[in-house]
């Protein structure tokens, strides 16, 4: 049986398929809620537990600088303290909390701070990683009103 | 009379079952694996990494993916513009929901930002997509490599 013209279409598909395979990582999302807002900046629907908040400081390249909790908390650079300071203030689980429980954490960041430590603040806050399980702290997380660019 | 030996002339044939089997079962791989969807691509962007990355388990709902790079150039399918610029090519995605029954409140957007963009910009991102009535985000991240 004749196989050299099946082969060599074969090998070509081979070829083809090994030089477009791309080891793509894994992505993920985070989902952040951002209800409307009236004209004076107040969502249409006020909860009525007050957020934790989070400020988020950068310094002049966009690097950060301090991370304020609740205006009186500073943890420097440290994204570990933030996420103990959480852990103090939710039990966590794996199960987590759902949308409508648990703590709200609101982010207030300054223009120019790099969106990676946004990222960080988030993954602080939302929950860490126990072996192959996700310890869920945070369901909760919204933005404040953006600053003003410098 | 010599009696002449009769020789095959036919060419001698390895035997290709083994190696056609592998090239099938490698070719059964690749095809599995590919994936030609260029919505989520965009060579510009580099994605924070976090270590909570998992994929969602399942499709969202009229994704609309929006991706911002370093210097706050939007990308949203072959279009590229400006955060400012933005709202003419959401209006298109409006359009589309509306030709389907639905709001824009039932689009999920899918912000794709480079890991050194403003986080400011992002947030100007949302406010316009909100603008447009859009109300449900999610932030794209990239699994941390040494997980």
């Amino acid at each position: 049986m004749q196989l050299t013209s099946m082969i060599d279409v074969v090998f070509l598909l081979l070829i083809f398929f090994v030089m477009t395979f791309k080891i793509a990582a894994q992505e993920g999302d985070f989902s952040v809620k951002m209800p409307l807002q009236d004209a004076g900046g107040q969502p249409l629907e006020p909860d009525v537990d007050l957020p934790i908040k989070i400020r988020l400081k950068a310094d002049v390249n966009g690097n950060l600088a301090d991370i304020v909790v609740n205006d009186n908390q500073s943890f420097g650079q440290d994204f570990a303290k933030l996420r103990s300071f959480i852990l103090q203030m939710t039990p966590g689980g794996v199960e987590g909390p759902t949308e409508d429980q648990g703590p709200e954490v609101e982010l207030d960041l300054d223009y120019q701070l790099r969106y990676e430590y946004v990222i960080a603040a988030i993954t602080s806050v939302t929950g860490y990683r126990q072996g192959d399980e996700i310890i869920r702290l945070v369901d909760r997380i919204k933005f404040a009103p953006p600053r003003k660019a410098p | 009379m010599s009696r002449r030996k009769k020789i095959d002339t036919k060419p001698a044939e390895g035997d290709m079952t083994a190696m056609i089997d592998m090239v099938f079962q490698l070719i059964a791989f690749f095809m599995v694996l590919i994936n030609f969807s260029q919505d989520d691509q965009n060579a510009k962007i580099t994605l924070p990494q976090s270590e909570l990355a998992k994929p969602s388990e399942g499709p969202s709902e009229f994704p609309i993916v929006i991706h911002l790079d370093r210097d706050a150039r939007v990308y949203m399918g072959a279009n590229e513009g400006t955060v400012d610029s933005i709202r003419p090519l959401l209006g298109t995605e409006v359009a589309v929901l509306r030709s389907n029954k639905k709001e824009a409140k039932d689009g999920n957007i899918i912000i794709r930002a480079h890991r050194e963009a403003a986080g400011g910009k992002v947030q100007d991102l949302i406010a316009k997509c909100q603008e447009m009535g859009f109300e449900k985000f999610a932030l794209r991240v990239k699994e941390e490599e040494n997980n």
